[in-house]
């Protein structure tokens, strides 16, 4: 391959003047890139230059990664040849809708250090691929960050998304304005203004969203806090959040938060919310239960390790502990905040009138979970029964929460809480917690971050319904081969990897490669 | 209707001579039709010529002024059997299609007619779709031009070119009474330029002066003897006559200086990446003024032996660029050296890759690597031994990073929800071969779904499972097969081959009442009114006729439960012969280009309106992303809670949802969790809406205060 970088120099008697500019433009079908493309063609042949945009379009733009390409000169009297799809190392301004896109770009190599400016919005679109996984499959958006900086002469990221929602209107708008307030076309910012209004549609919003986007990219509006988009929020400690209700539970609140108090400083931020969850999931006394046992492994901890078994067990005790019963879902769709949320969310204004429908679908597990335990195992035990009462209860059922009766029925349930205590599903969950929970501190003394990880395997149960069965299965898989690594020095790190490989796909087939590989380890 | 309306696009069709036309390569193409005074066009839609058809679809009142028929011919093979119109008539025809996927359902008129040859000028416009964002198999129009010995003009790729082109064709095809292919590529098609419009022309003869006059001559028609003396005449009269033609009018174009040791030829349609790759090396201006001697092939066949020949005197190396394989002109230039006794060295997939599209930098290192081995010296010192910048970054991580963005189901898509329950049926009754189809519903292959193991073109996916027909089986075969594709030829060779063989398998009829994947055009089964075509004919009565006994009709796809059952019955009964499941429901991006609009002004005109779309309890979503499993949807997707105690991230839904219900259903009959919920929101409420709704909060109201004020309340919970 001929070196990108040479300078490739004009024949001999062009001017400056006659140097053709390109500019590629990537983006994620449904974007508005063949837009954005009209509008820069626009521009440019506004100021006297001569301008030629391509792009492939079809079945490519069906939410695929695609790409609009536009080169222009300056209007000599004479026709230029531009090419028709943009080359490597040859391209001046390349403008990503997506910050992956952006990656995408570099990859292929259509942003070099010596001449690219890159411009891209830092929103993430995930892709199919980044979503199916159980765990979190995304795509890391630093090491993109990192290497764009790098790869570009100038590098221009800010989230365009955002600018062009705030302003209700899409993407191209600030995308075009970030351009303009990049100045790296030799154009005046009225010129784009009025490419914008002669499109016809939408004019007021797109220019507000490209005036945002442009006095961004200059520097003019400095970022909004808070917006370093791509870090994850740290934990770092919140004010203790506010509480209000009845004087005597606020008694016990207090003397619980006290006990938060007290707990070494590492621990502490996590015991809090987790506090806060299974207090909020159940009552007072269910915190207490929470603190008791967290305390066992603070016992255990010593600040030389950073308390991390203490941080593991704070906040897989609140998971365990607040299991997603038929209880709890009912209460969660009943609250007066969760209304609230709704409304904002769908953004519904004054005078409209909001519906909400729940699906849900109950089979015979749920129901017997909220039977007392005695009656529940009893259905349980009778395959027969259990499979005539399945008959009538499961099937799908949407209920409208807005209605009288259906927010009654689930107010009901969700008032069931005061039995929680005594019903099946609470007796399965606290055999299964008890088992867990004593499993990893038996470990502790011993193999303290082997203990930590066997914790931190709780991560592996979610989902409802067969979704929550394979994820018990993926967790008694995981924790099986705590037999074969018995008294290996890097048990914890295999646990570990375990744990990752679960999370990987639905079935746990990853998983079950990684057992193979723990069996041949050998004693 | 197409999904784009292109009324803005019609009016340019009016312009009138010395006027300029600004736009796409296919408008102009359009364009230069009328120009030409074209008695008729049809053609079968599909990247990058949809446009083409869309244009004229909506132009019918220029169309009547001037006197041209257009249709939008059931298939690629009805559009070219239609320029039978011009083999005794003197009237010029087009049709256009995609190539090569459409050429080769063409090519049985297409032989056929170039066995009789024409006597009105007969053009056939293939938009070429290979490389990148193509969504067909590669090969080359280029060999069905030699097979049937027809004329293949390959342009150089702007507007004024390609005009020409046209103009070129249709005078090249009369004189030598052959049909002419132009073949235009994806990029040129789409591209965005100008060139200086001539009057639009009255056919000299149209389609009703042939009725009144009817003329035959057995001589053109395509059996014995007269088939024999085709093919003789193809050699003898009409090959010749093409080559002059091309040679007197100069068709082809020489650039650069007229003497030089190195040269390079081309297909017209290479040109553009030539002069780039020359620009780079510092041997062409802006302009195209090179250095390098250059012979362009607008017409790529017949190629012109005398002309190539001169062009090669004098020569010591000669670069042949041609995209595609195999390298017919390469070789035919090969033979022609050969046989003239030449020196000159020929090359060209020496230099360039033998497969795969000239991309620019292929093109620079191919360009670059054949003058460094046979004419350094034209290379300037810089370009011979470059210095090295830098070592540029190392992308290598990158690429384990960036996720791939292959196409997908758009938002709300009705074809979604049928794979959901295809793979729900899977759960219960194990994997089963599947067949697939061209079409949007192709995505299925893709993740989240993974179905479907073939696919063997347009309207033959039940008839590429028709193998698997055993009494021994244990399970049957599932095949699916687009309403585009059904009417284009699936009606007989998918249905009625399955009804006739009393295949055994289960065919699904995706029913989205376009032909949503070319851009949403109107077919026999759509349900909106059409001006000009007879719509709304059911695929149910069709599939009927055609001797089908076992049919379900589901009426809304999104419905997954029903979906399954359908699924689950066509593959369980006891009953024999093909099992026809047509699952309809309208292709959403084409359906909300049509209701939103109306929906919004609805709205504001106060009306009472009822808006759906969907969400996600993020304290409820435990963020196993089953429900993305079944889903894909662009609208559903992945959000990090600003909670430590989470570990991984929920689901959410953005603001591009349309409410389809699709989530809702899933999580229904995948029994899969509680966590999504529609909200409808009733715009401009009646009075009793606004009643039920102050009462219903007011009880409402009443119960969560009671509970919340018994219970501790946390601000942010």
């Amino acid at each position: 391959m001929l070196d990108q970088t040479s300078p490739l120099r004009p024949k001999s008697g062009a001017h400056d003047d006659e140097r053709v500019i390109k500019l590629a433009v990537l983006a994620v079908g449904g974007q508005g890139g063949g837009v954005l493309a009209d509008w820069i063609t626009d521009v440019a042949e506004r100021n006297g230059y001569i301008a030629q945009s391509t792009s492939v379009a079809g079945v490519a733009q069906r939410t695929g990664a695609t790409i609009y390409y536009i080169e222009m000169a300056r209007d000599t009297g004479r026709l230029p040849v531009f090419a028709l799809s943009p080359s490597q190392g040859d391209v001046d301004i390349l403008i990503a809708a997506e910050l992956m896109e952006a990656g995408r770009a570099i990859i292929r190599g259509f942003v070099t250090p010596e001449r690219t400016t890159l411009i891209t919005s830092s929103h993430r679109i995930a892709a199919v691929s980044e979503k199916i996984e159980p765990g979190d499959g995304r795509a890391s958006s630093e090491k993109v960050h990192a290497t764009a900086q790098a790869a570009s002469k100038r590098f221009i990221a800010f989230d365009m998304e955002k600018i062009a929602a705030e302003n209700g209107t899409m993407i191209s708008a600030s995308l075009l304005g970030a351009l303009a307030g990049a100045d790296a076309l030799p154009f005046t910012r009225e010129s784009y203004e009025q490419a914008i209004g002669a499109g016809g549609r939408g004019v007021k919003a797109s220019l507000a969203a490209f005036g945002a986007a442009c006095d961004r990219a200059r520097g003019v509006v400095a970022a909004p806090a808070g917006e370093k988009a791509a870090e994850p929020a740290d934990a770092s400690p919140k004010p203790t959040a506010k509480v209000s209700g009845p004087e005597t539970l606020l008694k016990g609140w207090q003397e619980l938060a006290g006990r938060v108090a007290a707990l070494p400083e590492s621990p502490r931020d996590m015991a809090e919310r987790g506090l806060k969850k299974v207090v909020d999931y159940q009552d007072i006394a269910y915190g207490r239960e929470y603190l008791d046992r967290l305390d066992r492994a603070v016992a255990l901890d010593d600040a030389a390790r950073g308390y991390a078994l203490s941080i593991a067990a704070a906040k897989h005790l609140a998971n365990a502990m607040c299991y997603d019963d038929m209880i709890r879902v009912a209460d969660l769709k009943t609250r007066s905040t969760r209304n609230k949320r709704v409304r904002k969310e769908v953004g519904v204004k004054d005078g409209s009138v909001l519906q909400v429908t729940e699906y849900f679908h109950p089979r015979i597990e749920e129901f017997c979970g909220t039977l007392p335990a005695g009656l529940g195992s009893y259905i349980e035990s009778r395959p027969k029964l259990a499979a005539f009462l399945d008959r009538r209860i499961n099937r799908g059922r949407h209920i409208r929460t807005d209605s009288f009766s259906g927010f009654a029925m689930l107010w009901f349930i969700g008032g069931l809480r005061r039995w929680r205590r005594r019903l099946l599903r609470h007796r399965i969950e606290v055999e299964h917690l008890e088992r867990w929970y004593e499993l990893a501190l038996a470990h502790a003394r011993d193999n303290y971050t082997l203990a930590t990880e066997i914790l931190n395997c709780r991560r592996l149960i979610k989902g409802y319904s067969d979704t929550h069965a394979r994820a018990q299965s993926k967790f008694d898989r995981v924790l099986s081969a705590l037999a074969m690594l018995k008294g290996r020095e890097d048990a914890a790190d295999w646990i570990r990897r375990l744990r990752e490989a679960a999370l990987k796909d639905e079935k746990g087939d990853m998983l079950d490669g990684a057992l193979k590989t723990v069996a041949t380890l050998g004693g | 209707m197409a999904e784009r309306s292109f009324a803005k696009e019609v009016e340019k069709l009016r312009l009138g001579a010395g006027e300029e036309f600004a736009g796409e390569g296919i408008l102009a193409i359009t364009k230069a039709l009328l120009q030409c005074g074209v008695g008729y066009v049809g053609g079968y839609q599909g990247a990058p010529i949809s446009h083409l058809m869309d244009v004229l679809a909506d132009a019918q009142d220029i169309l009547g002024e001037l006197g041209v028929h257009f249709e939008a011919s059931a298939s690629e093979a009805t559009a070219t059997a239609m320029l039978a119109a011009s083999v005794h008539y003197p009237i010029r025809g087009a049709a256009t299609f995609k190539s090569t996927v459409g050429t080769n359902v063409a090519s049985d008129a297409l032989a056929n007619l170039a066995s009789g040859g024409v006597t009105g000028g007969a053009l056939i416009i293939v938009g070429e779709d290979y490389g990148e964002g193509s969504s067909i198999m590669q090969e080359r129009s280029h060999a069905f031009a030699m097979k049937s010995q027809v004329w293949l003009l390959d342009p150089r790729p702007n507007l004024p070119s390609i005009v020409k082109a046209v103009e070129d064709g249709f005078e090249l095809s009369e004189v030598s009474n052959t049909p002419v292919m132009l073949q235009v590529r994806i990029r040129c098609c789409h591209v965005h330029g100008h060139f200086i419009a001539k009057d639009n022309k009255r056919p000299p003869m149209s389609v009703a002066d042939a009725l009144s006059a009817p003329r035959r001559d057995t001589g053109r028609i395509v059996l014995p003897p007269a088939s024999f003396l085709h093919e003789k005449e193809k050699v003898a009269k009409r090959w010749p006559a093409a080559v002059d033609f091309i040679k007197s009018r100069k068709i082809n174009e020489l650039f650069g200086p007229d003497h030089g040791s190195v040269g390079i030829v081309m297909q017209g349609g290479m040109y553009n990446s030539v002069i780039r790759a020359l620009q780079r090396l510092g041997l062409a201006d802006t302009y195209g003024d090179t250095d390098v001697p250059v012979y362009v092939l607008n017409a790529v066949y017949p190629l012109v032996d005398d002309e190539f020949l001169s062009f090669c005197e004098g020569k010591q190396a000669v670069l042949v660029v041609e995209e595609g394989q195999p390298n017919y002109i390469e070789q035919a230039f090969a033979a022609m050296l050969h046989k003239a006794g030449r020196g000159t060295k020929l090359v060209g997939k020496e230099h360039l890759p033998m497969a795969g599209e000239y991309t620019g930098q292929v093109m620079l290192d191919g360009i670059g690597s054949f003058l460094h081995a046979n004419a350094p010296h034209l290379l300037p010192g810089e370009v011979r031994a470059p210095n090295k910048l830098g070592e540029g970054v190392d992308t290598a991580d990158l690429i384990n990073v960036v996720p791939g963005r292959p196409p997908g189901f758009c938002i709300g898509c009705p074809e979604r929800p049928i794979f959901a329950a295809t793979k729900l049926v899977e759960q219960e009754l194990g994997k089963h071969h599947i067949a697939s189809d061209i079409g949007c519903h192709l995505f299925s292959i893709m993740p989240p779904f993974e179905l479907g193991a073939t696919t063997m073109g347009y309207g033959l996916g039940p008839a590429s499972a028709s193998a698997f027909n055993s009494p021994d089986a244990k399970r049957r075969s599932i095949s699916f097969v687009g309403d585009g594709g059904f009417w284009h030829n699936g009606l007989t060779s998918s249905i009625g081959n399955a009804v006739f063989n009393k295949n055994d398998g289960v065919i699904v009829i995706v029913d989205n009442f376009y032909s949503a994947a070319t851009g949403g055009q109107d077919i026999l089964s759509s349900r909106a009114s059409n001006r000009t075509k007879s719509t709304k004919h059911p695929i149910d009565e069709a599939v009927k006729g055609m001797g089908v006994k076992w049919l379900r009709h589901i009426d809304r796809t999104y419905d997954v439960g029903k979906m399954r059952a359908a699924l689950r019955d066509a593959l369980t009964t006891e009953e024999k012969g093909p099992k026809v499941i047509v699952a309809s429901s309208e292709c959403m991006l084409n359906r909300q280009r049509r209701e939103k609009p109306l929906v919004d002004k609805a709205i504001k005109g106060g009306e009472r309106v009822v808006k759906p779309k969907f969400g996600v309890d993020e304290d409820i979503c435990t963020g196993d992303h089953a429900c993305m499993r079944l889903s894909g949807c662009p609208s559903l997707s992945v959000k990090s809670l600003d909670d430590p105690l989470r570990d991984d991230p929920v689901a959410a839904i953005d603001q591009n949802c349309v409410g389809c219900g699709n989530c809702g259903e899933v999580a229904d009959a995948a029994v899969l969790c509680p966590s999504f919920y529609r909200a409808d929101v009733v715009h401009n409420p009646g009075r009793w809406d606004r009643f039920l709704e102050s009462a219903r909060r007011a009880v409402i109201g009443l119960l969560q205060r009671r509970r919340e004020s018994r219970r501790l309340m946390f601000a942010d919970a």
